[in-house]
């Protein structure tokens, strides 16, 4: 019994980690670029709009959207597996 | 409204008829869902997790309400009003700590815990050691956040409603305590979601009526503002005049918000780990759309009001939406505005009073002083005890604190949270072989090496104290003390591995998926 649960911790963790990994990658990568290359980040994409501003943007849209697809993730895969595990127990 | 932007003719500051009719409408709708909360609040349960009755999603929006400060609505706004594009990377900063909670804290800690994140950490542990440590990173985590709050509240009220500042830290201090003392995480819950929906509902508004001015194009609204102050406010500037700087304070925030006490505590008052999930989905939602928001009120308040005649009225910049409101809508909206900071700030402090609370009782007294064996109604009556010691340290913190500047104490309570609780907490969630004595190092090292290195910073040598050069050259000490808190933590569970603690694990790992039932 218990290898499954072990199992079913060590997806989750996985992609908690996956997931992680990418948001770090994705704030830092923009906090470097503005540090460290801000000739390129000051450019204006279209007038009024620098590269930063929509780098940020994103940063923040990217956030969000990291947590929907853990949700998503967590809501369809792992609620199932542990609703079969339950199941299983209660035999 | 549109004529010429830089005289500062503003009536913020004097007895505003909106302001204060607001204010009373506010005052008198939270103080009825305080009375409708302390009849049902009865228990610990109730008092410290609202029974485990709220959704996920209206947990999502009292935690946007819990997280969202004054400072972040006025200080970003304002921030962005003064140096444009700067203002968006910090912004960013705020919004990535909540994946992190998300990902690695959210559910563990629901299927773990009951009131406190000690109660997670101390699992499989020895309670006594863990407990005291982990209460006092929680109340060091508070006390500074809560000196950031008041001296906030102090100020920002003082300069919106024409009081003095003892008196608006005074007005603060009781009527969060009302609510707190009475009402329990259920009426600061509800706070926490009007606030929320308030804050939110004014900043659109706002952002609507800046772009209508603008066709409807944020471009159009940057463009304007370059023309008049220069291409330099779209591009980064002070904020990343030393890069290492913003990444130590980029590590803090990303990881700080794993560790604040009063967030965590709010996955409590969800009935399981799947609505604890959902509630940070939300918040995380809320939140960035808060601070794209901001950055557009930020621009909006530099072109249409003017970066002089915001400085004329604050030197920090911090009244740069209400001014905003006011040129956009008249005293009425200026008056909604204060409302709703006042409000803001209300919100926040209760969520930390209670997370305090929750540590002297539940952690301290319940725990390590009772063992854990303590009568119901002894419990209820050492958490409501707590609180009023909290709330009026709340308020002799703020007075004490009066005219310091008092801006890095955020970013203190940030690194200790960063330091000092989230290396014990993902220490003891994921790690088989974490001890007791790696828990009380990981907690101790992280919030003592924070507090001593921050000692040692520019912040406090160079700005506060006028020394040459400070000892430590980071002005927020994470890229540092992170790495510490978690060597602490592993070195000393490697050199004397707990066996109990071990063969608990899996008993623990299982809780953690299946939860408590």
């Amino acid at each position: 019994m218990h290898h499954e649960i072990q199992a079913l911790a060590r997806a989750r963790w996985r992609i908690a980690i996956a997931l992680s990994i990418a948001v770090f990658v994705l704030y830092f990568g923009f906090i470097f670029a503005v540090a460290f290359a801000k000739e390129t980040i000051a450019q204006q994409v279209i007038p009024g709009v620098s590269l930063g501003i929509i780098l940020g943007a994103l940063v923040i849209v990217g956030a969000w959207l990291s947590t929907w697809i853990y949700v998503s993730w967590a809501n369809r895969h792992f609620d199932e597996r542990l609703s079969a595990l339950t199941k299983g127990e209660q035999k | 409204m549109n004529s010429a932007p830089q005289v500062p003719a503003t009536s913020l500051g004097e007895p505003n008829a909106t302001a204060i009719a607001f204010f009373f409408v506010f005052i008198a709708a939270t103080l009825a869902i305080t009375w409708w909360a302390a009849r049902k609040t009865k228990t610990t349960e109730e008092y410290f997790a609202a029974g485990r009755s709220i959704s996920g999603r209206q947990n999502g929006f009292a935690l946007a309400g819990d997280y969202m400060s004054a400072a972040s609505f006025l200080g970003i706004a304002g921030l962005v009003s003064q140096s444009g594009f700067d203002g968006l990377i910090y912004s960013t900063g705020w919004l990535v700590g909540w994946p992190v909670v998300l990902f690695l804290i959210a559910e563990p800690l629901r299927n773990l815990g009951k009131y406190t994140f000690a109660d997670v950490v101390s699992f499989r542990l020895k309670q006594t050691p863990v407990r005291v440590s982990a209460a006092i990173g929680t109340l060091a985590v508070v006390t500074f956040y809560l000196i950031a709050q008041m001296v906030g509240a102090g100020n920002l009220i003082a300069l919106m409603f024409g009081l003095t500042y003892e008196t608006a830290v005074v007005i603060v201090g009781i009527v969060m305590l009302a609510y707190v003392l009475f009402g329990g995480m259920i009426a600061t819950t509800w706070v926490q979601i009007v606030k929320a929906v308030l804050l939110l509902g004014g900043a659109a508004l706002l952002t609507f009526l800046t772009l209508a001015q603008f066709n409807f194009s944020p471009a159009e609204l940057f463009s304007k503002a370059a023309e008049t102050y220069g291409t330099a406010v779209l591009a980064p500037g002070k904020q990343v005049a030393n890069p290492w700087d913003a990444i130590s304070l980029g590590l803090a925030l990303m990881f700080g918000t794993a560790g604040l006490p009063h967030i965590l505590m709010r996955f409590y008052t969800v009935p399981d780990a799947k609505a604890a999930r959902q509630s940070v989905f939300w918040a995380t939602g809320l939140i960035g759309s808060f601070y794209l928001m901001t950055f557009i009120l930020g621009f909006g308040a530099m072109v249409i009001v003017g970066q002089e005649a915001i400085t004329a009225v604050d030197k920090g910049g911090n009244m740069a939406a209400p001014l905003l409101a006011e040129a956009l809508g008249g005293t009425s909206l200026l008056g909604f505005i204060a409302a709703v900071a006042f409000a803001t700030i209300l919100a926040v402090v209760a969520g930390l009073t209670l997370s305090g609370a929750a540590a002297l009782s539940h952690d301290l007294w319940v725990s390590v002083y009772r063992k854990g064996d303590a009568p119901r109604e002894e419990q209820l009556r050492v958490a409501r005890m707590a609180t009023i010691a909290l709330g009026i340290v709340a308020i002799l913190l703020g007075i004490l604190f009066k005219g310091q500047n008092v801006a890095f104490m955020v970013g203190l309570a940030f690194a200790v949270a960063a330091s000092g609780n989230f290396p014990a907490l993902v220490l003891s969630i994921f790690w088989r072989n974490f001890t007791t004595g790696g828990a009380v190092a990981s907690i101790i090292v992280g919030t003592a090496a924070s507090l001593l290195l921050i000692a040692a910073s520019p912040t406090i040598m160079v700005d506060l104290l006028g020394a040459e050069a400070a000892w430590f050259p980071l002005k927020n000490p994470a890229l540092v003390t992170i790495p510490l808190g978690f060597a602490a933590g592993i070195l000393v569970s490697l050199l004397a591995p707990e066996k109990s603690a071990q063969d608990a694990y899996d008993a623990k790992e299982r809780r953690m998926i299946m939860g408590a039932d």
